[in-house]
């Protein structure tokens, strides 16, 4: 730990004063100093021209930075459904017990913090946490056990990573014990790929021929909204403004998500080329990378693929060997915010502000980053779109239906044989894809993550594809032995937790729909809490400011819809059920006030 | 038949719903022959002693007296109408939800500034006193409430309104405007 006033001076000088590189200035204070004070916070507003405020909502908005101290090693343990079912539980006990906290706080010496944190893209190697950035997945109770020995004599945590994953996980810059788990390999992205190629031949043809060739596959995004790439990227080409911008959104936050971190693994030179052939389609001379903090151990290794594309002229001045077309990319982090995922909260938070979504209109194709037009896309959807430069639209449109072309990367998790990364055409059915992984026999399949769709077995002969059941990527499989009303809390949880908190109707409607919830699940639920509990859910959806409320009570929403009974089964047969406890609610004051409750007569 | 009979009642709440009651100016002298008051601040009765047809109550619950005068509209009501905000979703006082009451009362009663130095450092601790409830509530949370009436305060043209249709089963007739707040 160092001098406030040195380590904020440096970190403040290390990014030029740029207000967006706020985040950075944070993180690097948050990392030299294990907290970011309120002097702290003073003094990085007066170095950078900002004022305290300013500076205080960044630090407070996101989740891996704090203004009290996290610790010398803070432990970020998962606390996603699927975490849960893998046996979170019994790790985040071991791990209390070792450490002598509890979660949420830090140790008495000061040393050690547990805390815990949204899903951290890593669901088919669970339980997992990330210690001082560095993933440690797999945990078992032994294992605590040695982490907190370590920690305790002081060691270094990438010292106390021991058998490194696959592929480039092995890698000398990432050097992480996480596991690509790729079962199924496709045409489209985990197909051999010649870096180049796709660039080579966009630049061979007008930006307008790029454009055109997408619309010919009719690549759809594949973030989650599935809106088409080649008209975002024709909105944003003809739009106004002395730059354009192109966004990769590496923020991968939706719960059971983990194939963009494999992309990033795996073939980032293809992800790299497709920014280019974006850059190239909109008039764009800058991309910039928007990487999710959980992946922050990635951060070394990309910024070498970086490197070698400047190196081959892929990236850089007269990219691709295209006289007058410069482009670069930029890494930008982010500091712990599902809702960063939403393409214009993550432009505002790549802009070094809080991670609150805009108004629209306008939309980020009009006014975007810095206020220039932008594209946003999902890391898969860029790769998909180097395949298409070199294969054609043609080839891409002939896979997958009518209205969802190509191929897909789902994230399979929870209770499955061989949880991972599936390449699939689109159109499988979930049948199918529970055979492939070994799921068959499922209760339900959330498909899309929390906020997508839960669906039971009279839904598994539908296909995967935006007509019937879509998706970003995210597939968790739960089998009979699972009770699913506390899958759905601990989705709840989760969107209570990410609000950004702008809009009533998301901040306060989400807890609302929880306490519902949890009312019924006690048993203390009738008819009218059931009736009211989904009418909360369309007033949370059809007013919610962003995606993140319109989509929030799907679980609920969703299961109310194809699970009914297990709701009405927990339900009492009274018109009215109170669920409040006298006895029980002034207990605290009471024994504050050092009284007796007394409730005869009330 | 005779005069439907109106209790009411302001428990965490400011008065400020009853004030909008009045509110109502001249109209008051239409609902005193359309209604009887029964258990009310406005006549000051302060025991049920009858069976009542709609009860009004304003404020949330924030302690035990709270809840035991809830609970007795409730018996001896037969329609029970929550009156704003806090009757609703526990409204200002719930601002306290947030905060470990612990703190709340160390800070009142503790470690304020107004404090008498002078005096014993206690939170108040008499039988009679009604004990604080973990946080605040709002009136459904409790009891069953039949009806809802938004605002804060709401309007009195809707409390009017709501009265009228209650007392003579006429169609409810509110404008949009009346409840719209922003
Ligand atoms: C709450 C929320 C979280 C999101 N998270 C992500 C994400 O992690 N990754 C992503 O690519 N898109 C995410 N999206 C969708 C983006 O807003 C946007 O549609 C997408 O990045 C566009 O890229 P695409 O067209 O290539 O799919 C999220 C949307 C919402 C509302």
């Amino acid at each position: 730990m160092g001098n406030i006033a040195e380590v904020v001076s440096k970190a403040v000088e290390s990014y030029q004063k740029d207000p967006t590189r706020l985040l950075d200035v944070i993180r690097d204070v948050q990392d030299a100093l294990g907290q970011v004070s309120d002097e702290a916070i003073v003094q990085i507003g007066h170095l950078m021209n900002l004022s305290k405020v300013d500076v205080e909502g960044v630090v407070t908005f996101y989740h891996f930075f704090s203004k009290s101290p996290v610790g010398k090693y803070t432990v970020y343990l998962n606390n996603s459904a699927v975490a849960v079912m893998m046996g979170r539980g019994a790790i985040a006990k071991a791990f209390e017990k070792e450490v002598g906290c509890s979660f949420g706080s830090l140790s008495e010496d000061g040393k050690i913090g547990l805390y815990d944190t949204s899903c951290i893209g890593m669901n088919d190697q669970e339980p997992a946490a990330i210690i001082n950035g560095v993933v440690f997945t797999n945990l078992t109770e032994k294992r605590v056990k040695e982490l907190v020995t370590g920690m305790k004599a002081g060691r270094n945590v990438s010292d106390m990573v021991k058998d490194l994953g696959d592929g480039n996980n092995q890698s000398e810059l990432v050097k992480s014990m996480v596991k690509n788990n790729i079962r199924q390999r496709g045409s489209v992205l985990f197909a051999p790929y010649e870096s180049g190629s796709a660039l080579r031949k966009a630049v061979a043809g007008t930006p307008e021929d790029v454009i055109n060739e997408i619309k010919n596959a009719e690549l759809r995004g594949r973030g989650g909204a599935g809106f088409p790439t080649g008209m975002k990227w024709d909105f944003c080409r003809r739009a106004q403004g002395e730059r354009h911008y192109v966004v990769c959104n590496a923020d991968e936050g939706e719960p059971g998500t983990f194939k963009d971190r494999v992309i990033l693994t795996e073939i980032p030179e293809m992800l790299f080329e497709g920014m280019a052939v974006a850059g190239y389609a909109v008039g764009a001379a800058e991309g910039i990378l928007y990487l999710r903090a959980e992946y922050m151990y990635l951060k070394k290794f990309l910024e070498k693929v970086l490197d070698d594309l400047r190196k081959k002229n892929i990236l850089g001045k007269n990219a691709g060997g295209k006289t007058g077309f410069d482009f670069d990319v930029k890494i930008q982090m982010g500091a712990g915010a599902y809702i960063c995922g939403e393409e214009s909260a993550l432009i505002q938070s790549a802009e070094g502000k809080r991670g609150e979504p805009r108004n629209r209109p306008p939309f980020p194709v009009q006014r975007g980053y810095g206020g220039y037009p932008t594209t946003v896309n999902n890391v898969e959807t860029l790769c998909a779109v180097s395949r298409i430069m070199v294969e054609g639209g043609k080839w891409f449109a002939s896979m997958g239906t009518v209205q969802s072309r190509g191929m897909k990367l789902l994230s399979v998790s929870g209770d499955c044989d061989k949880p991972g990364i599936y390449e699939v055409e689109w159109g499988i059915t979930l049948e199918q894809l529970l055979k492939t992984v070994g799921g068959s026999g499922a209760q339900a399949v959330v498909i899309g993550g929390p906020s997508g769709t839960i669906v039971g077995k009279e839904a598994f002969g539908k296909k995967v594809c935006y007509q019937e059941l879509g998706t970003g990527g995210s597939v968790i499989v739960i089998s009979k032995k699972r009770n699913l009303l506390e899958i759905v809390h601990n989705f709840m949880e989760f969107f209570i937790e990410e609000s950004c908190g702008w809009c009533v109707p998301c901040r306060a409607g989400n807890v609302i729909i929880t306490n519902k919830l949890e009312k019924i699940m006690a048993g203390n639920g009738t008819k009218t809490d059931l009736a009211e509990l989904e009418s909360w859910c369309k007033i949370v959806k059809g007013m919610s400011r962003c995606g993140l409320g319109q989509t929030s009570p799907n679980p609920i929403a969703t299961t109310i819809a194809n699970f009914r009974s297990l709701y009405e089964e927990k339900l009492k047969k009274v018109e009215y059920e109170t669920g409040f406890d006298l006895l029980k609610s002034v207990q605290e004051s009471c024994k504050v006030a050092n009284r007796k409750p007394k409730i005869e007569g009330h | 038949m005779s005069k439907p009979i109106v209790a009411t009642a302001s428990l965490a709440g400011c008065f400020g719903c009853h004030m909008s009651l009045l509110d109502i100016d001249d109209r008051i002298l239409q609902l005193i022959d359309l209604v009887e008051f029964h258990k009310s601040p406005v006549d000051d009765i302060k025991k049920f002693t009858k069976m009542c047809d709609v009860g009004i109550i304003e404020g949330g619950c924030c302690n035990s007296e709270n809840v035991e005068n809830l609970r007795d509209f409730r018996k001896n009501c037969k329609i029970l109408v929550a009156l704003g905000e806090c009757a609703i979703m526990g409204g200002l006082p719930a601002m306290r939800n947030d905060i470990p009451v612990k703190e709340c009362l160390e800070e009142a009663y503790l470690g304020s500034p107004t404090i008498d130095p002078k005096d014993p450092k206690i939170i108040p601790n008499d039988d009679d006193i009604p004990m604080i409830l973990d946080r605040v509530y709002p009136l459904h949370e409790i009891v069953k409430i039949d009806y809802f009436l938004p605002g804060c305060p709401p309007r009195a043209d809707l409390i009017w309104e709501a009265l009228l249709t209650l007392a003579t089963g006429k169609e409810l007739n509110i404008p949009y405007e009346v409840f719209k707040f922003d």
